[in-house]
């Protein structure tokens, strides 16, 4: 074909499709519908929510884990564009990893050396990295699919970002469920579930984010 | 201060394209072909490939940007998109070719002499692999009506007594498999 008459052709076409941050706006509807109905029907919160909501090391774990999800959002919207400003979207993530590494200071100057190893080990360490990926599936699928309407030139970025969206989301959840609250805990177990979660979706990025 | 002015006229195309502006589209991709092409021909004469497959390159550049213009948005700069699309689009074309991409591949705006016209002007013309033979169906009836023929939306529409609405839908479908058959070609 010749590239006169081709381009002739692409004029002819008017459909335009959705945009990618419409797209993701969507996909967040979708995801945390369906995050919200599995993590009810699994865990749902722990029984003494109302006075956990009382403690300090309760709500951290809500400030940190949005902090992931918000930082995972603005940066799967920006590598959905060619050309998007991700480096700066990635700087955000510094922000979730600062609050940990202060909390984290913190806790270890508050709480004696013998009780450090108990509260990171916890109860529900098992649960937690079973719980956050199996609460993130949803989110993520919607996430990767979302992606696919846009335009991403790093597809195992791009995936790996949709990983962070969806295990955000799942890790805000979950931490209404878990009693083991101390930062020792959250640094630790939180964000090996999300690491799983994140490879998961550099691994299938690739794989269906191709155009 | 060319490249600002030429690519701030880009972006006026781009928005009253968005808008359904069917001429300022057409005008857009017309003035992106030449500097795909001298993108395309400059990148692959530096990794020492042959630079015949760059109108092969070019239209599926501009196929890309086409499909997905839904990612540009008008507060971005459009240089630096069509350069990041251009860049992904070589990169994966060399890669389906069993080159590894690892050669620096320039900024678009480095690789455009503008006009030069002439010599580029015949390129356009040139038949490239014909992909399009390969679209099955209704679908490819009305891409080939349309790009080979020579047709318009009307003259489509009358001649297969479909609605151009239908016809319409038909072609955009029929872009979006020719992408796809792009992409799954080793070569």
């Amino acid at each position: 074909m010749k590239t006169d008459d081709f381009i002739r052709t692409l004029a002819a076409d008017r459909a335009v499709a959705i945009r990618p941050n419409q797209a993701l706006a969507l996909a967040l509807a979708v995801g945390v519908a369906v995050a919200a109905a599995v993590f009810t029907l699994t865990l749902g919160p722990r029984p003494d929510v109302a006075t956990a909501l009382q403690t300090v090391r309760f709500l951290f774990k809500f400030v940190v884990t949005i902090a992931v999800f918000a930082a995972g959002l603005r940066l799967a919207a920006a590598l959905a564009r060619p050309g998007g400003d991700a480096v700066s979207a990635a700087r955000l993530l510094l922000v979730p990893v600062a609050l940990m590494g202060a909390a984290l200071a913190i806790e270890l100057v508050v709480v004696p050396a013998d009780a450090w190893m108990p509260r990171l080990i916890g109860y529900n360490a098992a649960v937690c990295l079973g719980a956050i990926p199996l609460i993130a599936l949803g989110p993520l699928a919607a996430f990767l699919l979302a992606l696919r309407s846009g335009a991403p030139t790093a597809p195992a970025r791009a995936g790996a970002a949709a990983g962070l969206v969806a295990a955000g989301l799942a890790a805000t959840l979950y931490a209404s469920h878990c009693a083991d609250d101390s930062p020792l805990f959250v640094a630790t177990w939180y964000s090996l579930a999300i690491a799983l979660v994140v490879a998961a979706g550099a691994w299938l990025g690739p794989r269906v984010l191709r155009w | 201060m060319a490249l600002e002015g030429r690519e701030r006229v880009w972006a006026e195309w781009m928005t009253a394209a968005l808008a359904g502006d069917e001429p300022a589209y057409h005008r857009l991709l017309a003035a992106l072909a030449p500097v795909l092409r001298a993108y395309a021909r400059r990148t692959l004469a530096q990794m020492g490939a042959s630079t015949a497959d760059a109108e092969d390159i070019v239209q599926e550049t501009l196929l890309a940007i086409h499909l997905h213009r839904n990612t540009w948005r008008q507060t971005d700069p459009i240089g630096p998109w069509v350069t990041a699309i251009a860049r992904y689009k070589l990169i994966d074309s060399l890669r389906r070719r069993g080159r590894r991409a690892e050669v620096a591949i320039d900024d678009l705006a480095d690789a455009l002499p503008d006009g030069g016209a002439d010599q580029e002007e015949e390129l356009g013309r040139r038949q490239v692999i014909r992909l399009v033979d390969r679209l099955e169906g209704r679908q490819g009836a009305i891409v080939r009506a349309i790009s080979l023929e020579g047709a318009d939306i009307k003259d489509t529409a009358a001649k297969f007594g479909m609605s151009e609405g239908a016809v319409r839908v038909a072609l955009h479908r029929g872009l979006k498999t020719l992408a796809q058959l792009y992409r799954a070609r080793d070569g």
